[in-house]
């Protein structure tokens, strides 16, 4: 079982692209991110949320799909489209590397969110979709690990 | 409004107050490139200080206007840059070729 775990499903609009990091943001707050932590989270959503919109929709209308889970003190986040795939995964994550130069797309994208995220797994089935899979661990705290000890002492006394 | 701006001595500088990503380029980028052909600066100076997230659109953004001012013989800038976008802007190499200043302490 999962400590937590919510569903999002939203119309592929970049105004949407807020809401999007905004509501993840604020999912993963109960494990206390630094403003770092919450940051990387942030900008890994809004790339791939931005991805759906600009590349598996190229525009035209579809639905993003985010599932998040907290297991532990680890995030979860998938976000899928069922829009047109990607046909080179391995030439898609490397840096600069972009099918959309003409729009002013850096090809950055997948670059941020692998040195963000712990882990990025990248599902895409050509004409299907993609799903992107990420996962980072929230470290705990100086004080929160000093108050565990301290708990702890307590026990053996 | 998602940007401001201020005109002086042909030094232009464009505020942006606004989170950046695909959505608010998509508004703004035709506004800063109106003022940039109409003013014809000798530098853009972006000022972030409003800025509290940015990703990699405001990369192709900047790259984007960058190329522009370069067009016209002049120079840009980018300053108040907060740690996060600055992040952001050292991994996409673009602090390399553009002067960049972070954000004053306040
Ligand atoms: N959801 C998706 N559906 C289809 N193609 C995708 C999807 N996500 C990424 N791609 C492909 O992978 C490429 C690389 O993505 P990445 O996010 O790294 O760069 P970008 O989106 O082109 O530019 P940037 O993110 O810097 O604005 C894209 O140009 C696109 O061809
Ligand atoms: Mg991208």
């Amino acid at each position: 079982m999962y400590d937590n775990e919510m569903k999002l499903e939203f119309l592929s609009k970049s105004s949407n692209e807020a809401f999007a990091r905004i509501t993840v943001a604020a999912f993963v707050s109960v494990l206390d991110p630094t403003i770092e932590e919450l940051a990387d989270i942030k900008t890994a959503v809004s790339e791939a949320v931005t991805n759906c919109i600009i590349h598996g929709y190229e525009d035209a209308e579809g639905i993003v799909k985010i599932k998040a889970r907290i297991i532990k003190n680890t995030v979860e986040i998938e976000i899928s489209d069922t829009g047109k795939g990607i046909e080179n995964v391995e030439l898609a994550r490397k840096p600069l590397y972009t099918t959309k130069a003409n729009l002013e797309r850096s090809g950055m994208g997948f670059t941020i969110m692998e040195s963000f995220m712990d882990e990025v797994d990248i599902d895409s089935v050509l004409g299907l979709g993609t799903k992107i899979t990420m996962r980072k661990k929230i470290k705990k705290h100086l004080v929160d690990i000093e108050k565990e000890e301290i708990a702890s002492l307590g026990g053996v006394c | 409004m998602n940007t401001n701006y201020i005109k002086k001595d042909k030094l232009l500088t464009v505020e942006i107050t606004e989170e950046i990503d695909h959505h608010i380029v998509e508004k703004i980028r035709r506004k800063v490139d109106d003022e940039i052909t109409r003013y014809m600066p000798r530098k853009a100076i972006f000022d972030f200080s409003r800025v509290s997230f940015m990703d990699s659109a405001g990369i192709g953004m900047i790259i984007g206007r960058y190329k522009m001012m370069k067009l016209i013989g002049g120079e840009m800038e980018i300053i108040n840059i907060n740690p996060n976008v600055k992040r952001i802007l050292e991994m996409s190499g673009i602090s390399k070729i553009i002067t960049m200043k972070e954000k004053r302490a306040s």
